[in-house]
């Protein structure tokens, strides 16, 4: 049972799990997904890879950025059976690239990296507005 | 310098023409010195054969010459006596004009050589031979000739040494000029290394001024959108960019005994981070920065820019070096305010003080936390309360005695509506923490070895150390030399919607007062909001336009049972409708990082959400149980302006941040609040 206080200004409502179990009727404002204002996700609205997406991480940035930018763009645009199988050599660039650098790239989750940001390309078409909502809270 | 050698150069390219030619000018100056000297001599020689003594130079000439004169080796004097006078005159005049022919400027000189010539003795009269007139005559020419030569040549050797000098310089200042801009020049030049850089460039496309979070943040977005982009930090902090918010929190709480040096530290769920946002090797070396294949970003540690010319887009450290830039970002932050009263009272006590704000006060007052038997935090907001709660929390193992001192009713006074507040304070109590409110420090004055405070309402507080979390002034001296607008509100520089205060100068992080297109004009002290701004002015400065629109967050932990995630204007001024439900052992903010998988909630608002499998809550959770009168365990709370919902705090809840962001930005009048808390799902974890 929720019950109400007011202390001066300040208004305090008491609720129990009952009474939250009704959907709310507060009514929220539409979002534009292509409102170009917004804190894009990992894919921009026209398709492009935004490399300013905070789930990259360093990546984009770093002294390895423009391999890893290369490799990443050749794999999002490969329309190959297997995805990426004709970027291999971007993909080589970047990993001698990163072997260079073992205190920002360590050697143990060089292939856990590579595999998370493949998953993220693959997974963000499907679930766009979710890893949108995901990624936006950053 | 660097205008003293413009100055320079404009004759430098000049001098560098004539050199090759092996020095035109000069040379025929020297050329026609030394002709001139190689005239001089063979008459000399000429002379001595004869007899006659010569010396170089005007007078010892003729002071050779009396002698000269008085054993009578064709002196040069007419036979008879009494026309000597005349004929000495005579002589002097034709010797003068002589000397006047070959060089104008030695008239003077000629002319006391003159009066040598007036007062021959009287007993050199008798010894005249008569035949001698003529060579006399000659004599005196040819030594006259001699003389002004000599002195035309010591005068014009001194001339051209004094040129050839100032034009040496001008062409080695010029050639480190070309080094610098043009590893190209070098090379032909073949004298200057490549590894001869300078060792700050003289020129970048983007300076970022300050080394803090907002400058990283914008150095990232940078080098993401534009490829290859070379970027140089110019940090007056000796260390490379940090983030500050585990400086109050985690690394109080990490059981490493070299934490101060590691600056590392674990978190519950084992996973390990250093407060820098990169290691070292991610940065460029600074004098490298022009040259590096792909760009990168180069950090300038321990330098303070002191001097900005907008117009000609420079700007100058304190070491006098002067750097050029194409696009500015001014992150300057800000500096731990002083209470006036700590102030005024002296040496003593300013040596016990600590106003905190970096890596370097953190890790003495780490060690000052071992030492000394009670610490003063005097300041009742995010920093006091934090820093509070972390050395309460050591006073319980070691004895310590903190006090907090505020002039305000209870913690986080100007944040929270006051039954949140006193909550809160009484929350800091059992971390360890005396807590004193509507304490308001008159005076501080060293007694014995201890501090004495004396508040206003006349309690007195004895302490040793006294850390003052009293505010941030934002660092604005720039505002001067640069000609930007300093906001008189909110303080710091005055920037619009997208961030940018002049054509090519952006301002982000704790130093911007920005125009936030939902919320007003506003200046925003919080470390997402240098991310958000820092990732924001980046975008813009390569292109974007954007205006603030990202809504940042804050968040801030009072120990690790008490935590709260807030958005928007959280003003304690303003009406609010907060929504409660009890509280259980899993809603503290140790289990909201064991549950989103990431290290501290500092990353995972700010950084990437770990998609790896998150790890259940421990086994043993720290024991809460709900006690009488503690009502507000977990719930929400709403900032009102005008009925619409401005802020948001949401207590003891976490990872529903994006739904506060929604609502704050869709800026409705909502009728019902509570309708709104339920899209918190507040009961839930």
């Amino acid at each position: 049972m929720s019950y109400c206080r007011q202390e001066g200004k300040d208004k305090i409502i008491f609720v129990t799990k009952e009474d939250h179990e009704t959907p709310s009727s507060a009514e929220l404002v539409a979002d534009d997904p292509d409102d170009p204002y917004e804190e894009q996700g990992l894919i921009l609205p026209n398709g492009d890879i935004n490399w300013n997406c905070p789930c990259l991480g360093g990546m984009a940035s770093g002294p390895c950025g423009e391999q890893f930018k290369s490799a990443f763009s050749c794999f999002h645009y490969s329309t190959e059976e297997i995805k990426g199988s004709d970027c291999v050599d971007q993909f080589r660039a970047m990993q001698e690239c990163m072997q260079k650098y073992p205190d920002l790239y360590p050697q143990e989750d060089e292939n856990e990296e590579k595999e998370k940001s493949s998953k993220d390309l693959e997974d963000t078409p499907v679930e766009a507005s979710f890893a949108k909502e995901e990624k936006g809270s950053s | 310098m660097g205008v003293e050698s413009s100055r320079r150069r404009r004759p430098g390219p000049e001098a560098d023409e004539r050199l090759p030619g092996g020095g035109c000018v000069t040379g025929r100056r020297r050329r026609s010195g030394r002709n001139m000297a190689a005239a001089a001599p063979p008459q000399r020689r000429r002379r001595r054969r004869a007899g006659a003594r010569e010396g170089v130079g005007g007078r010892g000439q003729w002071g050779a010459g009396r002698p000269r004169v008085r054993r009578g080796g064709g002196g040069g004097r007419s036979g008879s006596g009494r026309g000597e006078a005349g004929g000495a005159m005579l002589c002097c005049r034709l010797a003068a004009l002589g000397a006047r022919r070959r060089l104008r400027p030695l008239g003077p000189a000629a002319v006391l050589q003159c009066h040598h010539l007036r007062y021959p003795s009287r007993s050199l009269m008798s010894s005249g031979v008569p035949g001698k007139a003529g060579s006399n005559l000659l004599f005196y020419l040819i030594v006259g000739g001699t003389v002004t030569g000599a002195g035309a040549y010591v005068y014009k050797t001194l001339r051209e040494n004094k040129e050839r000098f100032t034009s040496r310089v001008t062409t080695i200042t010029a050639r480190s000029q070309e080094n610098a801009s043009s590893p190209s020049g070098a090379a032909s030049r073949g004298s200057a290394a490549p590894e001869a850089h300078p060792e700050v460039p003289s020129h970048v496309p983007f300076l970022l001024i300050g080394g803090g979070t907002a400058a990283f943040a914008a150095a990232r977005s940078i080098r993401a959108r534009d490829p290859g982009a070379r970027v140089l930090i110019v940090s007056e902090d000796p260390a490379l960019p940090y983030m500050r918010p585990p400086l109050s929190k985690e690394l109080w709480f990490s059981d490493d005994p070299n934490v101060t040096e590691t600056l590392r530290f674990k978190q519950w769920n084992g996973k390990e981070r250093s407060i820098y946002f990169q290691p070292p090797s991610f940065y460029v070396p600074a004098r490298d920065l022009p040259f590096v294949e792909n760009g990168g970003v180069a950090v300038l540690c321990g330098k303070k820019v002191v001097h900005m010319d907008v117009r000609g887009n420079m700007v100058k450290l304190s070491d006098g070096t002067q750097i050029s830039y194409d696009k500015c970002l001014i992150a300057t932050g800000g500096s731990p305010r002083n209470l006036p009263a700590i102030e005024r009272a002296g040496k003593d006590v300013q040596q016990r003080l600590t106003l905190f704000r970096k890596v370097e006060d953190f890790k003495s007052l780490e060690k000052i936390s071992r030492q000394v038997k009670s610490i003063t935090v005097i300041g009742g907001g995010f920093l006091g309360s934090e820093l509070a709660c972390a050395l309460g929390r050591r006073a319980r193992t070691r004895g310590l005695e903190v006090i907090q001192l505020f002039p305000e009713n209870g913690n986080m006074g100007k944040v929270l509506p006051e039954y949140l507040s006193n909550w809160t304070t009484e929350k800091v109590r059992r971390e360890g923490v005396n807590v004193m409110p509507n304490a308001v420090v008159k005076s501080v004055s060293v007694s014995g070895n201890r501090l004495m405070i004396k508040l206003k309402d006349g309690r007195k507080v004895e302490t040793d150390h006294i850390v003052a979390a009293v505010g941030l002034e934002p660092n604005v001296e720039l505002a001067k030399s640069a000609g930007l607008e300093v906001d008189s509100d909110f303080g710091g520089f005055r920037v619009n919607a997208e961030l940018q205060a002049r054509s090519n100068i952006w301002v982000a992080g704790d130093a911007a007062c920005f125009y936030d297109i939902k919320l007003g004009r506003r200046r925003v002290e919080h470390h997402d909001h240098a991310v958000v701004s820092g990732r924001l002015a980046g975008e813009n400065m390569t292109g974007a336009a954007k205006p603030y629109w990202h809504q940042s967050m804050f968040w801030s932990d009072l120990g690790p049972d008490v935590g709260y995630e807030a958005i928007g204007l959280v003003d304690s001024t303003l009406p609010t409708v907060g929504v409660f439900a009890k509280a259980t052992a899993k809603d503290t903010p140790k289990s909201a990082t064991e549950q989103s998988g990431t290290g501290i909630r500092s990353e995972s608002e700010t950084e990437a959400e770990a998609s790896e499998v998150p790890t259940s809550p421990s086994a043993s959770p720290m024991p809460h149980v709900p006690k009488q009168g503690e009502d507000y365990g977990k719930g929400v709370v709403f900032y009102l302006r005008d009925k619409v919902v401005v802020g948001i705090v949401l207590w003891n809840i976490f990872n529903r941040m994006p739904i506060a962001r929604k609502i704050i930005k869709d800026g409705e009048e909502h009728a019902d609040l509570n309708e709104v808390a339920k899209l918190f799902n507040i009961h839930e974890d």
